[in-house]
């Protein structure tokens, strides 16, 4: 108790002169240093994108940082939404990431309620191997194999089950270590009142673990909304995605000169993401952060 | 009295919960790579539908012609670099970005953009930065007053680092972030006490609060690292393996000749990916961790 009140004033008096010192030692220089950095850094490849997403044909054929002599951001977004198959694509990602991002979550967070409760060595075990997909690359020749194999060759339901069992280890890993910070006497509680493993899953669990499904939610749309490499392998020329649709339009493009409806797209395919994050970013990277620091 | 409670305990976290998930990872992660360790061995191909055991016929032609030995120093090397810039940038731009305050909130904000971007995207946008006459090349030449028309992706060995520094471009934001997190854990007297002593900036970044970011440099280092290991999207919307392969990671090659319909030699290869990152995961990991132990 003494300890406490003696060391709080001293603490205190302390606190402001620090704050105090180092705004007025670098206070005027290190804003102008962020923002400059971020200018160069950040600003000359995003202007790049949406200048030459502007301008003419003509005008885009060396994309360059000047400014279009005329604004045409918009004709251009139509103009690759007429030609392109963007739509489709649109559907076709959120065809496979949905199923795929509650799957994993739901079947992930199954496993690791009971891996995160139950000790013993076989337990241990199972989650040794369930989590080594976070670091190991997944075998993506023999994959488009065992699909054929399956009937499931070029098939979103191929695809959907891919991306879960890369991901599964990834909600696995979350979900278990947020388990075993969630105290045991919450599930005694409705134990005694009678609930099966399947009601005090549903209702006590799943509601807790919201915080860190959101993480996840946010990391694997992430992984699945820009990943084009598997989806090269497994639905490649069958469903079109929006990664794989900007692969075919900027490979076509680029020996076309079309470096406007190039960057047009990624505009288009960029945003969803982009307004999701801008609208929940303190959430996103706070959960983010969290997992990695411990 | 005591088995009767763990058989209660036992049903109360039934097995089966776990079966479902089990299922998708041996069905759609184990079993392939289980394949990989067979059709490697395999003469399996577009060009005819029998698939016959090969023997290391696969592993023999592609180390004789070089690919497997170029491949595998391109992938190690890219991910190296990769590990060093994007930590390098990320650890940068959390000290700088460090105090609270509202100029700073908006540029880490920023700098978590090109996180959220496709790689494939990104690619996209630094090959027409990049370009001879592009605008990279533009800004230099306004700098120095003179036309400047380097070839960025085309020379057989510089392209390589700059490809890896747009990998770390891309996810150095990530990186900034982590680091950020792991300054905040920093306990305040302990910085206190140092500057009492009379430490400067320089002596307390090197010798307290550097040692004291261990666990995010582990994270960051071992994600990097190994993330890049298995990269793909930078490079082919770059360079696509050019010039002259320099820049041809494993996973680049997997994707060409499984296009030419070698399926084996790929797997081969997607093999030699598999062995080398299980091979170098453990020993990194543990590395890392046993630096944080030391402090």
């Amino acid at each position: 108790m003494t300890a406490t009140a003696t060391t709080a004033p001293t603490r205190t008096a302390a606190a402001p002169r620090r704050g105090k010192r180092a705004p007025r030692l670098r206070g005027a220089v290190q804003p102008v240093a962020a923002i400059l950095v971020a200018l160069l850094v950040l600003g000359v490849p995003f202007w790049l994108v949406v200048a030459t997403a502007a301008k003419t044909q003509a005008e885009a054929l060396d994309p360059n940082l000047e400014a279009p002599g005329e604004w045409r951001l918009f004709e251009n977004f139509a103009a690759v939404f007429a030609d392109g198959r963007m739509m489709s694509a649109f559907f076709g990602s959120l065809l496979v990431m949905v199923p795929a991002v509650v799957g994993v979550l739901v079947l992930g967070s199954m496993a690791a309620w009971i891996l995160g409760r139950r000790g013993g060595r076989l337990s241990a075990a199972i989650y040794a191997l369930a989590i080594s997909g976070i670091v190991l690359p997944p075998a993506v020749v023999t994959i488009v194999l065992l699909l054929r194999q399956l009937g499931l060759a070029g098939t979103a339901l191929g695809m959907i089950g891919v991306y879960m069992g890369m991901y599964l280890s990834t909600v696995i890993f979350f979900v278990t270590g947020f388990v075993r910070t969630i105290p045991p006497e919450l599930e005694e509680a409705a134990r005694v009142d009678g609930a099966g493993p399947v009601r005090v899953f549903g209702l006590i669990i799943l509601p807790l673990l919201r915080p860190v499904l959101a993480t996840a939610t946010i990391l694997i749309c992430l992984y699945i909304w820009n990943d084009v490499f598997y989806a090269l392998f497994v639905i490649g020329g069958r469903i079109d995605t929006l990664p794989l649709n900007l692969y075919q339009v900027a490979s076509a493009g680029l020996y076309l000169q079309n470096w406007h409806l190039i960057f047009a797209y990624i505009i288009l395919m960029s945003l969803p993401l982009l307004i999701t994050f801008v609208v929940a970013q303190r959430r996103i990277i706070s959960g983010i952060t969290s997992g990695a620091v411990k | 009295m005591l088995p009767k409670g763990t058989a209660r305990r036992r049903s109360d976290h039934p097995l089966w919960f776990l079966i479902p998930a089990l299922v998708i990872l041996v069905v759609f992660f184990f079993v392939p790579t289980v394949f990989n360790f067979v059709y490697a061995f395999t003469d399996w191909s577009s060009f005819k539908s029998a698939i016959n055991f090969a023997g290391v016929d696969n592993f023999t032609s592609l180390f004789s012609n070089g690919t497997l030995l170029n491949s595998l120093k391109v992938t190690l090397v890219y991910a190296v670099l990769v590990a060093f810039f994007q930590n390098a940038f990320g650890l940068g731009l959390a000290l700088l970005l460090e105090r609270d305050t509202m100029v700073n909130r908006a540029v880490r904000v920023a700098f978590f953009i090109p996180v959220i971007m496709s790689a494939l995207a990104v690619g996209y946008i630094f090959q027409a930065l990049l370009k001879p006459d592009g605008a990279l090349n533009g800004i230099l030449g306004a700098v120095f007053g003179t036309s400047v028309s380097i070839p960025w992706l085309g020379s057989t060995t510089w392209t390589i680092v700059v490809v890896a520094v747009v990998h770390a471009w891309k996810w150095m934001g990530l990186s900034m972030l982590i680091y950020l997190a792991g300054l905040k854990t920093i306990n305040e007297d302990v910085l206190e006490a140092a500057r009492l002593d009379g430490a400067n900036r320089w002596t307390m970044f090197r010798a307290i609060r550097f040692p004291l970011l261990a666990p995010a440099v582990t994270f960051n280092v071992a994600t990097a690292l190994l993330g890049s290991m298995n990269g793909f999207d930078i490079v082919q919307a770059t360079t696509e393996g050019g010039p002259g392969g320099t820049t041809e990671l494993l996973n680049i090659f997997i994707f060409r000749t499984f296009g030419q319909g070698l399926f084996a030699q790929a797997t081969t290869m997607s093999l030699v990916l598999f062995l080398t990152v299980t091979i170098l995961a453990f020993p990194v990991i543990r590395f890392l961790r046993k630096r944080e132990d030391v402090l």
